[in-house]
């Protein structure tokens, strides 16, 4: 029972490009390879299951635990004991040249389809041939340029950047306007300086960065690469690499352009390569260098030739070319080229030629990035913006009219005033002096009070948003979109990466008897599962030299789960080139010729090889879903054993597993040869290749014998049930989009306890629209029914009866996009669960897009796949996992995560402690800038509506930017409410953000109230107080702006939920900084308000104003809070207090559920 | 045999447990603040909290406010409207015309001290109605030119009372220097002349360090249109202290600027005669002229606004402390009691 313990290894990502296959493995976790070979003599059905160990403990040996199982899990390969390999030579020579070199023709990743190559469209290299290749200078060099600015450029081009944000035109508009001499409220250098402050920060900012990249450019591009020239390979410099020169590469090293591999150190042209900095996957992809070209030595002859390519494109999972070489023409796929960024493994070195260089390679053209989503933080700024321009108007507005009804009243007594001298009688002739009328004046009385009050648009908030940002997010989407979702699409429930084979010890005897008709059955199974694929195995040393293993690397954890699952019953893959595989077949090796390998593609649903067996014959050996094999089987083979597969297959996928069926046939010699001659035509075909491919594969898969069938588990990862539960108890709806088959959905369903045996299911199955409506008006009128019977039963109370909607992706194509989408709508609004399955890529998109198009609810995409990209895109937060299935949804989404469970801090911790924090701080900020902006707009009322402010212009500019700035970032980005204990331990408080608690109209109102109110008081106290008095405007302006100041940051302090040092710092540290800045301001000679705040300060009047002020501002705000608190306490509220005071009474009242906490955290 | 194999992947879920180094990680650096974690205080406005908050401003405040109160009250103040009275009888229909012709305008007040006031006593005229904070009066200076005699010539800010009509700067230029007040006093007690000290009203910074020492007036006042009071030509800026006190803006419109002071106590009973010269035009905008005399306390003049404030502040909060405390007794509240939390209070419903 060795074998047992053999070959578990861990699965890599795989590349998209195989969204279709109809195992997707959403969850691809544990693995169940199982014979489903009917026995017509033994009762073998039931044991020939090779049944998953669910439980870890359990398993023998190494495999102990899942946490070290990924580090020790590797085969190991006997290499070094000299078992005798039977060297099988297929007789006729030619075969050699027919190779995998289809590969990569349909999959085309995010590309769609592919035309051929027009000759306009195409770019010609003229290998080995740099001189002719640029002569039209056509091609870019390999020298590469990410940063920004040069020198010279730096100022214009980031000033222009800049610019682009609609608020800094404000700014800009508003500091232009101050410079007019009629309108010049403001000193001039005062109303240029919040401008020049945004601008200088963002460019310091803009500039370090771009700095960073030069560097990091210049590094790269003096990297040596070895080229060929003057007929031996010599050392250049990466940015002198031309296109069409031939380069080599050696092992680990990084690829300097893309190159069009032409021969490699594997004599069958194969090399590897690992793509982690383009996509971030991090296994190894296979390449190919051509056939024609791997023989030839560059060294020794010389090498010509013309390749015919795509212009440079961002797709880096597609490449469509042609050579012209020795006569011959050949047509080059995605896996014949190797791009730059990529490090070339387990390759000794690997030559080829430049066809794209420096920034028109794919890994520059990727570099920009997808653009981002416009977060929803931007939309709740942008309202806060429009509520704040027209508040700013209105002050405006009644400042104006003000002002124009003052000059009415006093229009006979202009010319003669001390301080509206209409005429000037400075000169000889008596003239008007700035005075334009009655209309223009109001007009300017208009624009000067949009200056004086600007404040009001915050400019630092800008800053603070800057800061906040880099602080949350790495770049991509910003936290506070997490606040307050209602429907989450969750999309399969996600895999574990470990793969556990229990290998049942009767089915490997049996395949050990290799000369019964059963035992040749088996062996045939286990062939087909170790070959029928494009796993590749590494040999991986290890410490001890005796001791090889085997890892086996491919794109698709599927494959490698069934190729392990081979090794296990002693079916080992060993080595595998684009010509032939050995398998060790119970410690002995086979060796395989590949003649041909059809890929995997969408339409058929299955992949074939065709495979000279060591016994001579040709043998296709088929795999693909159940639905495309059934159609290719023979139909003249043994029914029971179709009929006993079908009901296998039915029982597996309803456990959960996903299925394949496998399929094979031996070909005759003219069979094969007639296909032989297709495929070569097909695969060298210009025109249409994957088309032709497709049918000569259609041709070649038919009349199957069924040799069996496999069913793979996809595990649910730890705590998703855990983790669906909280989201359901957080209100948050939770949807299932799946490929999976209904039967598989459903059971994963009742796994992850999204579905439980108390709920109704509605499913709906249909095949025409007409049947979609019916199913969907009974389901609707089932669904009133339930309510209403609920309704009677509970006496109103709200045990609703909960429904669960299932509905399949044909379904779904009848009613997307259709009038029929509203009661699907309507229905799905009122189920607690829908689960989605069978559904293409775009329906998930379609799905995201129902839910947002109807409601203002926040909707949330989480998935691991590429087909699952469109619906993450859609979403209005877009979660990738990034797990086996490859980086495209990662890429593609808001955010990454590992593992489904951290959706769970994700929503409950991050969305509540961010929603909390925005909504407070978009009160505060208008609160902040209404108070100020009120006290300057009282005093107007005082001047004659003249916009005369007592406060500085200086500290009105240094209000929003040193004044009172930092507290609102400190608190904006530490500040939490709850810990994260209490807020995993009741899912419930989540739903404060979507009752909208923290922000709401009644809140808004209550706070203009209370806005109000303090400005009132901290304009009119000083006012009475020093009512005729001898004190002048800068005296008082000083103790306006004092008391605003230290009025706006208690205020928040008053709010703040947890004092760090930092919010220490920033709040008491604010107030002084204000001091400091006002005694600097007044110690300027030149201004009119020079020394006016030391005399004021010396004064006992003026501290005791800024007392008063200070208290009696406050005290509304307080009261109401503590009142608040205290008796209409909300669940934060109750929450917090039991966190600050250990309650432990929740014993006590032992009928109070709680829920578990399933992620402790680690404070 | 741990996987520090180049190609067992890295990065997948469950790594972070994986014994075997990582490679490439982009773990970021831990450190406190990114994570989160610094120490932090959270309190929470617990009964307790509330009443003696409530009780401590109402214990600070309502001494202050009854102190504030009593030392407004100690102030003694005559102040005596002028403007109407100062106006011969048959040249009350039109007194701007006669503000502004030649005419004799000197005028006799009588004052009488109702309680003994203690020196120094500030003579302060008061203006109502004069928007000395108006936008186009507050900019009209140059105060650069005040303060050097270099930038003589820098007037821009104060046109159109900026240069004469030959060219020549005006020092101190703009509308506010302009419009200086030239009202005068004279104080007589039992025919004995009271001597006020006009030395020393304005600020020392601004007589130091903002009106030159060497800045003279210049072609001051030589306009058609007199604004106010003219300077002597001989003495410095620095000296001119009525400019000093009057080019510190007021900051509202009624507002009162320093005369001089009296440095001699006056008794009860007291009969000051005022005798004044009635220069200054308030009448082209209906604004009023008071003639104010008043001692002093530690809060400043005569104003109980900042006494009755306090005093309101202070008694509010002790009412709010003992209805808190009321409330608290009467129907108090488990703090942090789960039973409170919507979900257990109506089960099922959210």
């Amino acid at each position: 029972m060795t074998s047992q313990q053999r070959p578990l290894l861990i699965p890599s990502p795989r590349t998209p490009g195989k969204e279709e296959l109809p195992y997707t493995p959403v969850l691809g976790d544990s693995l169940i390879p199982v014979s489903s070979y009917p026995k017509p003599s033994s009762g073998m059905d039931s044991n020939s299951q090779i049944e998953i160990n669910e439980n870890p403990h359990q398993v023998p040996g190494f495999i102990r635990n899942s946490s070290s199982q990924r580090s020790i899990s590797s085969i190991q390969s006997k290499t070094s004991s000299g078992h005798s390999v039977r060297e099988v030579n297929f007789s006729e020579t030619s075969m050699k040249t027919v190779r995998h070199g289809s590969r990569g023709a349909d999959s085309g990743g995010l590309s769609t389809s592919y035309k051929e190559i027009s000759d306009e469209d195409a770019r010609l290299v003229y290998v080995n041939d740099p001189g002719r290749t640029n002569e039209k200078f056509e091609f870019t060099g390999n020298s590469i340029r990410t940063s920004k600015y040069s020198v010279l450029t730096f100022l214009p081009r980031n000033l222009f950047e800049q610019f682009h944000r609609i608020a800094y035109i404000y700014f800009l508009v508003i500091a232009i306007l101050n410079q007019l001499p009629q309108l010049a409220v403001f000193g001039r250098e005062a109303s240029v300086m919040p401008l020049a402050f945004v601008l200088f920060v963002t460019a310091i900012k803009d500039a370090y960065e771009d700095y960073r990249r030069h560097r990091s450019d210049k590094i790269e591009n003096n990297r040596l690469a070895w080229v060929f020239q003057d007929d031996k390979f010599q050392q250049k410099k990466w940015k002198d690499i031309r296109v069409g020169e031939m380069i080599k590469v050696s092992g680990n090293e990084t690829l300097p352009c893309d190159m069009v591999l032409l021969s490699t150190s594997d004599t069958t042209g194969v090399a590897y390569v690992q793509t982690t900095n383009l996509d971030g996957e991090s296994n190894l992809k296979t390449r190919y260098a051509k056939q024609e070209t791997q023989t030839k030595n560059p060294e020794k002859e010389r090498i010509t030739g013309l390749i015919k390519c795509e212009k440079p494109n961002r797709n880096i999972y597609g490449f469509q070319a042609n050579m012209d070489i020795d006569g011959k023409r050949i047509s080059l796929g995605p896996s014949n080229v190797i791009l730059r960024g990529c490090e070339l493994k387990n390759t000794e070195w690997a030559i080829g030629v430049a066809v794209y260089a420096g920034r028109e390679t794919k890994a520059m053209l990727n570099n920009s990035g997808a653009p981002s989503k416009r977060s929803r933080l931007e939309s709740h700024m942008n309202r806060e913006i429009i509520f704040l321009s027209i508040f700013l108007v209105t002050l405006c507005t009644i400042v104006c009219i003000c002002h124009g009804v003052w000059l009415r009243r006093h229009k006979d007594e202009l010319d003669l005033m001390q301080f509206y001298r209409k005429k000037d009688y400075s000169e000889p002739e008596v003239e008007n002096y700035e005075y334009y009328g009655w209309g223009m004046e109001i007009f300017f009385v208009f624009l000067m009070s949009v200056i004086v009050f600007q404040v009001m648009i915050p400019i630092s908030l800008y800053i603070s948003m800057e800061l906040v940002r880099v602080d949350y997010s790495n770049g991509k989407a910003s936290t506070d979109d997490l606040q307050a979702e209602y429907s989450v699409q969750a999309d399969g429930m996600v895999l574990r990466p470990k793969m556990k084979v229990k290998v049942d010890p009767e089915l490997l005897n049996l395949s050990r008897r290799k000369h019964t008709d059963e035992g040749r059955h088996i062996h045939d199974f286990f062939v087909a599962l170790a070959a029928c694929n494009t796993i590749v195995p590494l040999t991986i040393d290890t410490s001890d030299p005796s001791v090889k293993l085997i890892e086996y690397q491919g794109e698709s954890p599927d494959e490698q789960a069934l190729v392990y699952a081979a090794a296990s019953y002693g079916f080992m893959l060993i080595e595998r080139t684009s010509g032939h595989i050995v398998i060790e077949i119970q410690g002995e090796k086979q060796r395989f010729n590949v003649l041909g390998l059809h890929e995997f593609d969408s339409d058929r649903k299955r992949m074939s090889v065709i495979l000279g067996c060591p016994d001579k014959t040709v043998k296709v050996f088929v795999k693909g879903a159940d639905t495309s094999m059934f159609g290719v089987i023979d139909k003249s083979s043994n029914m029971n054993i179709v009929k006993a597969t079908e009901a296998h297959l039915h029982s597996y996928s309803s456990k959960g597993l996903r299925t394949l069926v496998i399929g094979m046939r031996e070909l005759s010699a003219s069979e094969f040869e007639q296909w032989q001659s297709s495929y070569e035509s097909a695969s060298t075909a210009l025109m249409g290749r994957a088309a032709l491919l497709r049918k000569v594969a259609n041709n070649i898969e038919n009349h199957l014998n069924i040799l069996g069938a496999s069913g793979i588990e996809d595990k649910l990862q730890d705590g998703v049930p855990e983790a669906i539960e909280s989201l359901r108890m957080a209100g948050i709806k939770v949807w299932v989009l799946t490929g999976d088959k209904q039967e598989t959905a459903i059971s994963i369903g009742y796994s992850s306890k999204l579905l439980t045996s108390k709920m109704t299911q509605i499913v709906i199955n249909n095949n025409s629209k007409e049947s979609c409506r019916k199913s969907l008006e009974d389901a609707l009128l089932l669904c009133k029914k339930l309510t209403t019977v609920s309704h009677a039963t509970h006496g109103g109370s709200t045990a609703e009866v909960s429904l669960a909607l299932i509905i399949d992706g044909t379904s779904l194509v009848y009613i997307l996009d259709t009038e029929l989408e509203e009661q699907l709508f309507e229905l799905a609004s009122k189920c607690a669960v829908v689960l989605c399955c069978r559904v293409a890529p775009l329906q998930k998109a379609g799905i995201v897009a129902l839910i947002k198009n109807r409601t203002e609810d926040m909707t949330l995409a989480i998935g691991d796949g590429a087909n699952d990209v469109s619906m993450i895109q859609k979403a209005d937060v877009g979660i990738g996992i990034s797990g086996q299935e490859g980086r495209q949804a990662v890429m593609a989404s808001d955010f990454a995560m590992g593992q489904f469970r951290f959706l769970v801090p994700l929503l409950l911790v991050h969305g509540h402690w961010n929603y909390q924090r925005m909504s407070y701080m978009i009160l505060y900020n208008f609160y902040r800038n209404a108070v100020f902006v009120l006290v300057l707009f009282w005093y107007v009322l005082f001047t004659g509506f003249t916009l005369t402010t007592a406060i500085t212009d200086w500290s009105t500019v240094l209000y929003s930017v040193i004044y009172t700035s930092l507290p609102t970032i400190v608190v904006g980005i530490l500040d939490k409410d709850l810990s994260r204990t209490t807020l995993l331990k009741y899912p419930q408080l989540y739903g404060s953000g979507q009752r909208q608690e923290s922000y709401n109209s009644k809140l808004f109102w209550v706070m203009i109230l209370d806005t109000l109110w303090q400005s009132i008081a901290a304009f009119f106290v000083p006012l009475f107080a020093y009512w005729e008095s001898d004190v002048d405007g800068s005296s008082i302006g000083d103790l306006w702006t004092l008391a605003v100041v230290i009025m706006v940051n208690i205020h928040l302090a008053m709010d703040v939920f947890r004092w760090y040092w930092i919010t220490h710092a920033a709040i008491w540290g604010s107030i002084i900084a204000t001091f400091i800045c006002i005694m600097i301001i007044d110690a300027i000679p030149v201004l009119p308000g020079y020394w006016a705040f030391f005399e004021i300060a010396d004064t006992k009047l003026f501290w005791v104003c800024l007392l008063g002020i200070t208290v009696g501002a406050l005290l509304p705000h307080f009261v109401v809070k503590a009142i608040v608190q205290y008796y209409t306490p909300n669940d934060l509220q109750i929450a917090r207090e039991a966190e600050k005071f250990q309650n432990q009474r929740v014993l006590r009242h032992s009928q109070i559920e709680m829920n578990p906490i399933f992620d402790p955290p680690r404070t | 045999m741990n996987s520090s194999t180049p190609s067992s992947s890295a990065g997948g879920p469950g790594s972070a447990e994986s014994a075997g180094p990582r490679r490439n990680s982009k773990r970021p650096k831990y450190s406190r603040f990114t994570q989160q974690e610094l120490p932090a205080c959270k309190p929470i406005l617990t009964p307790k909290w509330v009443i003696s908050t409530f009780l401590l401003v109402s214990v600070v405040f309502i001494p202050i406010g009854v102190v504030s109160l009593f030392a407004s009250r100690d102030v003694v103040e005559i102040v005596d409207r002028y403007e109407n009275e100062c106006i011969p009888l048959n040249s009350r229909n039109d007194k701007v015309g006669f503000i502004q012709s030649s005419q004799d305008k000197t005028c006799n007040r009588t004052l009488r001290v109702p309680k003994h006031m203690k020196q120094p006593i500030y003579v302060y005229y008061q203006l109502d109605n004069f928007y000395q904070n108006h936008r186009r009066y507050v900019k009209s200076r140059s105060d650069q030119q005040l303060r050097s005699p270099g930038s003589e010539h820098d007037t821009s800010p104060c046109s159109p009372e900026d240069s004469t009509s030959d060219n020549r700067p005006i020092v101190p230029c703009g509308l506010i220097a302009w419009s200086l007040f030239n009202d005068t006093y004279g104080f007589t007690r039992n025919n004995q002349q009271l001597t006020i000290n006009k030395r020393g009203i304005s600020w020392k910074s601004d007589r130091d360090r903002k009106f030159g020492k060497n800045v003279f007036p210049k072609n001051f006042q030589n306009g058609t249109l007199r604004g106010g009071a003219s300077l002597d030509p001989s003495i410095p800026l620095s000296e001119q202290e009525d400019l000093i006190v009057w080019m510190r803006t007021a900051a509202l419109p009624t507002f009162r600027k320093l005369y001089g002071k009296i440095e001699v106590d006056l008794q009860a009973g007291d009969v000051i005669d005022v005798t004044l010269q009635n220069n200054y035009n308030t009448y082209s905008f209906n604004g009023k002229k008071k003639l104010v005399l008043s001692t002093t306390s530690w809060l400043g003049g005569k104003n109980d606004f900042v006494g009755i404030a306090y005093l309101t502040v202070g008694g509010l909060c002790f009412f709010l402390a003992m209805v808190f405390m009321l409330i608290y007794l009467i129907k108090p509240r488990q703090l942090g009691d789960p039973t409170y939390l919507s979900w257990n209070r109506n089960p099922g419903g959210h």
